[in-house]
């Protein structure tokens, strides 16, 4: 049997089905953009995390690539300018900021506060994605196995109690002073920080993808694709892992948002991603000491990562109700 | 029930085991040292640094080192490296300090969490739901420090309300009343703070639970067999969506003492947090393990109850 002739069957199928009134009114995907663009929260984040993307990725070639915006220039003569101000006459004039006006002012070096915020898009983004790339490997790989291979026994616990022992104990630990604790103890750099927040933060995932895969392998699908004499590997990525991954979606979508906010708690107690890369978690916590003298410094990054964090979570809970039907009003 | 509670206390322990692994061989596998602290310092001589690895049992093997501070944490001779005091006194103080603070924080996050969930997921789509729902979400969004120093300049500011560490300085000669007042403002904000985070994520787990049990057949009949509506809610779906949150009471500690390193950072507030917080950067091996391990030995403590609970209170769990 080949593939023209299935597709043609299941062609003549669904158009007798279709006569019959019986065919699916909605593809699935037809289904979650229907359900996702009625939720104007979620399309609201969905809308600001593009403009963030595109923030991030303007900020990375114009800051670092092709600079236009330069981050790093000191210019003491215009320290603590409020936003829209204009450069002291006696300033350097190469220096000046592009435009000849400090969108988001300075700060106490005299930096400008739109450039640093710039490119600390691209780099608090990137420690959001690297973490959360990080803990969703380890989460789907962990929780695949427990999920799959759980009865397999290995000398004498099963491969299902040795992961799931292991993720329970790592549940019990206080997950930011791990993080903290690690990330003081090791060298400081940002791929630190990304990996560490990332290696610490698997376990709810890894939970998921286990009940998913527990729940999915007894599926009539599956055991139709094992009755076909499909191999393991395919059936596990071609027909489990995608029926598996909406939840892991929604945690990922929020997993960002956290990898976010855990950064910016490092940067306050002193251990954020070190100089020369600002991010908006150290261009806050550096600010939060001239809260009084200058304002802008300490609420534009804040009112940045509240913004940026509440749209990945409102995207994520989008997301959950988009995809769980379980969820959905009656 | 019996059987149940001693297998649960049993894996539990096996649980525990792990969990001292893992708290010794993170910070030992972590490429810093107590020695290094202070690099610069001339007077810090090569053989000062080697008696201090000695002393410490730094050169010792990793299973070695593992079975001297299991040995000193189970006889209580375990010192800090940094001053040379035994280490559970120091922690039981600095718990002490804490324990108003999580306890009004929890008391927080379990009266305010609910009511918001409930009614939120009754009157879904509601005016009221959406502002809860938007304001969970604002909530966690926002950095805690953060809103926490907003709340310092704004409510502090407008209110007068004293905030920094456990008591106002200089007031051992009040009156207790006063005394008691000052105690009490103190520890208002942290808390609250402490419990925001909590309230948000608890209250959408509760609208969520609450919403899945609202959709199931059992209510549907109730309704069909004309109950009030109070009493469908109340009275049938209520107590079943509520259940499994007898397991989050545990599950909860975790977030709460991590969290605690950063508000107590802020508030000045002398507890665990900033006892794990000055053991960080001090390198003080024993406290950030034995810390890292009675944070885990509480969750563990509190699933285990949480756990006993359950199956006491859902006759759905068989006991055998």
């Amino acid at each position: 049997m080949n593939h023209s002739q299935t597709g043609a069957q299941q062609k003549a199928g669904l158009a007798s089905l279709d006569e019959e009134g019986l065919a699916p009114q909605e593809t699935p995907w037809e289904e979650f953009l229907r359900i996702f663009t009625k939720d104007y929260q979620a399309l609201f984040g969905f809308w600001v995390l593009v403009l963030l993307l595109l923030v991030a990725l303007s900020g990375k070639v114009l800051t670092e690539w092709w600079v236009v915006f330069d981050p790093e220039a000191v210019r003491l003569t215009d320290k603590f300018l409020p936003p829209l101000s204009v450069p002291s006459p006696d300033s350097i004039p190469e220096d000046r900021p592009f435009g000849g006006v400090y969108l988001m002012g300075t700060d106490e070096l005299g930096r400008d506060v739109f450039a640093r915020m710039f490119q600390g898009s691209f780099v608090s983004l990137s420690i959001g994605f690297v973490a959360v790339g990080i803990s969703l490997g380890i989460g789907i790989l962990l929780g695949g196995l427990s999920g799959f291979y759980g009865h397999v026994k290995l000398w004498f616990i099963t491969v299902d109690t040795l992961i799931m022992r292991f993720t329970d104990a790592m549940m019990c630990f206080p997950t930011f002073f791990l993080i903290l604790t690690a990330v003081a103890l090791l060298p400081p750099s940002i791929y630190t920080i990304m990996i560490i927040i990332g290696l610490f933060s698997w376990m709810g995932t890894a939970r998921f993808v286990r009940a998913e895969f527990l729940s999915i392998r007894e599926q009539d699908y599956v055991t139709a694709a094992k009755a076909l004499g499909i191999p393991e590997g395919r059936i596990i990525f071609r027909h489990m892992v995608p029926n598996a991954l909406a939840p892991v979606f929604v945690s990922a979508t929020i997993g960002v948002a956290s990898a976010i906010l855990t950064e910016s708690g490092l940067s306050f107690l002193g251990f954020g991603v070190p100089p020369p890369y600002a991010t908006w978690g150290n261009i806050l916590s550096d600010g939060k000491g001239f809260v009084f003298d200058a304002p802008w410094l300490f609420f534009i990054p804040g009112l940045a990562i509240f913004l940026v964090v509440l749209a990945f979570n409102l995207v994520g809970e989008g997301l959950r109700e988009a995809l769980n039907p379980k969820l959905r009003s009656r | 029930m019996w059987n149940f509670i001693i297998r649960n206390i049993a894996q539990r322990l096996v649980l525990l085991v792990i969990v001292s692994f893992l708290a010794h061989s993170f910070i030992h596998l972590a490429p810093g040292e107590p020695s290094e602290v202070d690099p610069m310092n001339p007077r810090m001589k090569p053989e000062d640094i080697a008696k201090i690895r000695a002393a410490f049992h730094l050169d010792d093997p990793l299973y070695m080192q593992y079975a001297y501070w299991i040995r000193d944490l189970a006889s209580g001779e375990l010192k800090s490296f940094k001053d040379s005091q035994p280490v559970l006194p120091k922690i039981w103080d600095r718990f002490l300090n804490s324990l108003p603070l999580f306890i009004l924080a929890t008391i927080l996050v379990w009266t305010w969490a609910f009511p918001a969930g409930i009614y939120g997921a009754v009157f879904r789509g509601g005016v009221y739901d959406r502002l809860t729902v938007f304001s969970s979400y604002a909530l966690i969004s926002v950095p805690g420090f953060f809103l926490s120093f907003l709340a310092i300049l704004w409510v502090v500011g407008w209110l007068g309300v004293p905030v920094i560490s456990i008591k106002t300085f200089g007031m051992e000669h009040a009156q207790p009343v006063y005394q008691l007042m000052d105690r009490i403002w103190h520890l208002v904000i942290p808390s609250v703070m402490t419990a925001i985070g909590g309230i948000a994520v608890l209250s959408r787990y509760v609208r969520s639970q609450m919403l899945e049990v609202l959709g199931q057949d059992y209510v549907r009949t109730a309704r069909a067999k004309g109950l009030q509506e109070d009493t469908v809610i109340y009275g049938h779906a209520l107590g079943n969506a509520l259940l499994p949150f007898v397991t989050m009471f545990g599950l909860l500690l975790p977030g709460l003492i991590g969290g605690a390193v950063i508000f107590e950072q802020i508030f000045a507030w002398p507890g665990l947090g900033r006892l794990a917080y000055e053991a960080i950067l001090s390198r003080d091996f024993p406290i950030i393990m034995t810390l890292n391990f009675i944070a885990a030995v509480l969750t563990l403590l509190g699933t285990l109850i949480s756990d006993i609970l359950y199956a006491v209170v859902d006759p759905r769990i068989r006991l055998d």
